[in-house]
């Protein structure tokens, strides 16, 4: 605490001049604003061509777009307002290069998306809803993308997964949909779990919780003990998110959630900010051996398994989420590897990957609108009914490809560039399995690109026609870019990509983006990669077999793996719950009892011994003595008494025994109160009798002596703690406040009275809306009359 | 349970009891009483009266359901917690007025934060006999 204590004063104190602009916060806030107001006013919204809903992204990245010549110059836009500072948890947003690369993805991409879904979402139930969550998500990924403290990126990382829960389950009447949707929420969630520990360890060691100061302060946090465990608790919530091998396979199954969204959040976005953790941490936990085996090897391993992976699969979704685990597992390897070259591709790759898939998704989507198939084996020559979707695919894959003058050439040189600049011996080993890799994925991109429009038309699609141009025209801009920064690599690399790796870097790197490299090493590679994709994808049938054949491992996979652990927690939870929640008051009782025992036992034990001190009890008169004897036959008569009758009227009898030994020690408010609780408790009871069956003696022997058992050690417990309270002394300070200010602050003679209506009045008025809500349930649930449709 | 004597009794123990409740309400700052124990006797004493005549007949005394008195005692309650903020105090300062009235005594804040939860208290305990009481038969 003292720590955090240091670090807030100084927080404060450095960034209180950056309180002009708010144009971060405004952007962020605009998409939770949207989302709220759908809440109330999306019901009177006309969604039958929802692309108005593209208005908001389309100016965030208009506005987005003004900050390039900003960051051109090399400022560092920051905004800081206070929010916890106790907790050191502030509303910091900074805007670097990797922050606007982001951004404009996000609000690029999701201005085409929602235009996209104005028409794929066309007369689905509840599509205002739909646009609530695509909002909130736009909002938290710009927010997590902009924040420079890690507590508030943690918070945006958690509302992307809540987003993507919703989204995933949108189609909340399919069981398949609602298990995918949990599955990535349990997922991301212990990610996020992980990530949330790793951060505050961060924060701790290094006193701050922004990320600028996290940087300057890395190579303590790198000396630190707690380093590797820090280590592999972030990295752990990013794997989680971006969908690394062994977290990999709640991403496939994400796919249940319609297209728009897969192609958004579960490609283009929100499975990048995994990635995008990795690279903002890169400067603060990156550059050791631990990061960087750490990182290659989950990546590398991600990245060959996927997309080896992809070719086996006939659904052109399915084969579109491997292709993206794949290439998720690149950018992790690259920022890894970590060099300046290899940081330039990780972000080059990023913008190329999501313009050529986020384009072949949403072709796809169309796919299936239109057909109502998304299986590749009985898809084909769909370029005769669907032209511009098919240039939209063509121009995707062959991007995919890296196909020269398109940017997926660009990306795939300076990936091939970067490990084969990698030190040591291990360029060769790291050069042949990136080939490996895009080999495949050369051959997954033409499968879902090129091979649904290609060869004859079957007779039953000759009747398709093109879809609203909300639909084709975003893929296809998408894949135009995609073409457009292949001939012209330059501009992006100028503009967004360079600036973006120098937020990685310490050293400043200059990049220049192009088409041509000369005749070298990489350029062989490149067309050997396309040559071999390509002839792979002439000899790779996918087929039933196939996917049986891959099927056959599921049992070893870590979803078949996860799966079990998940049927294993809901069997205990099951279990437990009928152990300890099973309906019966007695075993309620009995629990709380038993519970009770052993926690004052514990206590007893260990506080020393009891002993009677004689002379502080003052001396029993002939009216305790009678009350006593009283008392015992009245517990005598309801342990031992057959009716259920007798049994209450003796236990009132105790009662009212108790409330004349508060009369005779002078307590006369508690015995006032005690004397009508406990008629009005006789009277409840006599009421609910009627409701009950005749006296059944559920009870044998070995109950009854359990019973008798638990009571008697309760007895004993709780006389020897009054015991124990009389032989501690006595500790007046409260008591002698209230004695002495009853009357002088709050005017009151009746000390008990002043306390419970003035002193502790909240307490007080706790306690009677507690009251409320009891009788409201009592009420509710007597009332409550069922129809028979309506009973469990 | 029809008992003549019973009938009698409770036709004039009612107001007698209601009366004491309302004794108890407003002696609660100076001597033992308060609106919990206030609240309490006045629901034996409807409990009483529903003995002997039936809880039909009671509820058409009490005209409003109980259930109605438990906002209202909330309202109460809740006001005088944060009438203080109107004159500028915190929440739940004690706010009395100088002079005794007759009968009554000493009149502020407290006093009406207890009659709210006299009133809680009375529908509390009438809205869970009486329902259940009802529904039995």
């Amino acid at each position: 605490m003292v720590i955090q204590n240091n670090f807030v004063l100084s927080h404060c104190g450095a960034f209180a001049a950056h309180k002009t602009r708010k144009s971060m916060l405004l952007t962020i806030l605009s998409g939770f604003l949207a989302s709220i107001l759908l809440i109330p006013f999306g019901r009177y919204l006309r969604f039958e061509r929802g692309g108005f809903m593209a208005l908001l992204p389309a100016l965030l990245f208009l506005y987005l777009l003004s900050y390039i010549p900003v960051i051109g110059r090399g400022e560092v836009p920051f905004e800081h307002y206070e929010w916890v500072p106790s907790l050191a948890v502030n509303l910091d947003f900074k805007m670097d290069g990797l922050s606007l690369l982001f951004s404009l993805l996000i609000t690029g991409i999701g201005t085409l998306i929602f235009l996209y879904a104005g028409s794929y979402m066309k007369g689905q139930a509840y599509a205002d809803r739909f646009y609530g969550f695509l909002y909130l998500f736009m909002a938290s990924m710009l927010g997590l993308v902009l924040s420079d403290n890690i507590l508030l990126i943690f918070i945006f990382w958690e509302l992307t997964s809540i987003s993507s829960f919703f989204l995933i389950g949108f189609n909340n009447t399919d069981p398949a949909s609602r298990k995918s949707a949990l599955t990535a929420l349990a997922v991301t969630g212990l990610g996020g779990f992980f990530l949330l520990t790793g951060m505050i360890l961060m924060g701790n060691i290094a006193g701050t919780n922004s990320i600028s100061k996290l940087t300057e302060l890395a190579a303590a946090i790198r000396a630190d003990n707690l380093y590797p465990l820090i280590l592999s608790l972030v990295v752990a919530g990013a794997f989680t998110k971006s969908a690394q091998f062994p977290f990999h396979f709640w991403l496939p199954g994400a796919m249940k959630a319609p297209t728009p969204v897969s192609a958004y959040l579960h490609s283009a976005t929100m499975v990048k900010a995994g990635v995008f953790l990795l690279a903002r941490l890169s400067p603060v936990l990156g550059d050791t051996t631990a990061w960087s085996y750490t990182l290659m090897t989950a990546g590398g391993v991600t990245m060959l398994y996927a997309a080896v992976h992809s070719l086996l699969r006939t659904d052109l979704k399915g084969i579109l989420a491997y292709s993206t685990i794949s290439a998720l597992g690149v950018l992790t390897f690259l920022i890894g590897l970590g060099t300046p070259e290899a940081l330039t591709a990780a972000v080059t790759f990023t913008v190329v990957h999501a313009l050529y898939k986020a384009s072949l998704f949403l072709t796809t989507g169309i796919i299936d609108h239109e057909t109502g198939t998304r299986d590749i084996s009985g898809l084909s020559g769909l370029r005769k009914v669907l032209l511009p979707v098919f240039f939209a695919g063509i121009l995707s894959a062959l991007s995919s490809a890296g196909m020269p003058l398109l940017f997926g050439f660009v990306s795939k040189d300076l990936i091939y560039e970067a490990t084969l600049h990698a030190e040591g011996q291990f360029a060769v080993f790291f050069t042949s399995i990136m080939v490996l890799t895009n080999l495949c994925l050369v051959a997954a991109g033409f499968m879902a690109g090129i091979r649904p429009f290609t060869g004859a038309l079957p007779p039953e699609y000759s009747g398709l026609h093109l879809p609203h141009w909300q639909m084709w025209v975003p893929p296809l801009l998408l894949a135009i870019c995609g073409l457009f920064f292949g001939v012209l690599p330059a501009i992006a690399g100028g503009s967004i990509v360079s600036p973006a790796v120098n937020a990685m870097t310490p050293e400043e790197t200059e990049v220049h983006l192009k088409v041509w490299h000369g005749f070298n090493t990489v350029l062989a590679l490149s067309v050997a990669t396309l040559a071999a994709g390509t002839g792979l994808y002439f000899l790779n049938k996918p087929g039933i077999r196939k996917l049986r054949f891959a099927e056959r491992f599921e049992n070893l996979s870590p979803a078949a793996f996860s799966g079990r652990i998940t049927a294993g927690f809901t069997r205990f939870s099951s279990w437990y719950t009928n152990i300890m929640h099973n309906g019966f008051l007695r075993s309620y009782i009995l629990k709380i009892i038993i519970f009770a025992e052993i926690l004052l036992a514990w206590e007893l034990l260990g506080g020393g011994p009891v002993y009677i001190n004689f002379d502080r009890l003052s001396s029993a008169g002939i009216y305790e003595i009678v009350n006593i004897l009283i008392l015992i036959l009245a517990v005598v008569l309801t342990v031992t008494t057959s009716s259920r009758l007798t049994a209450v009227v003796a236990m009132s009898v105790v009662g009212y025994g108790i409330c004349l030994m508060f009369v005779y020690y002078s307590a006369p408010d508690l015995a006032m109160t005690q004397f009508t609780i406990d008629t009005l408790t006789v009277v409840l009871f006599v009421f609910v009798l009627f409701n009950l069956p005749p006296f059944l003696n559920v009870a044998n022997k070995k109950i009854m002596t359990r019973d008798a058992v638990v009571a008697l050690a309760f007895g004993s417990i709780l006389s020897i703690t009054a015991l124990k309270a009389l032989q501690e002394p006595t500790e007046t300070t409260v008591s002698k406040f209230y004695s002495d200010f009853a009357y002088t602050l709050a005017k009151g003679k009746n000390v008990v009275n002043v306390i419970l209506v003035d002193f502790r009045g909240f307490d007080t008025m706790f306690e009677i809306v507690v009251l409320s809500i009891a009788a409201l349930g009592v009420y509710s649930l007597i009332k409550l009359k069922l129809r028979p449709s309506e009973k469990e | 349970m029809k008992s003549t004597i019973l009938q009698a009794a409770s036709r004039y123990l009612l107001p007698i009891l209601l009366l004491f409740s309302i004794f108890l309400l407003l002696r609660g700052h100076y001597y033992p009483g308060g609106g919990f124990v206030g609240g309490l006797v006045a629901s034996i004493a409807f409990v009483l009266h529903s003995f002997a005549h039936g809880t039909d007949n009671t509820m058409k005394i009490l005209r409003y359901k109980p259930l109605s008195l438990i906002p209202a005692g909330l309202g109460i309650a809740a006001l005088s917690m944060f009438l203080p903020v109107l004159f500028g105090q915190p929440v739940m300062t004690g706010l009395w007025i100088n002079q005794p009235l007759p009968v009554i005594g000493m009149v502020g804040t407290a006093l009406f934060f207890d009659l709210g939860v006299y009133l809680v208290v009375v529908g509390v305990v009438l809205t869970i006999l009486f329902t259940i009481s009802l529904n039995t038969h």
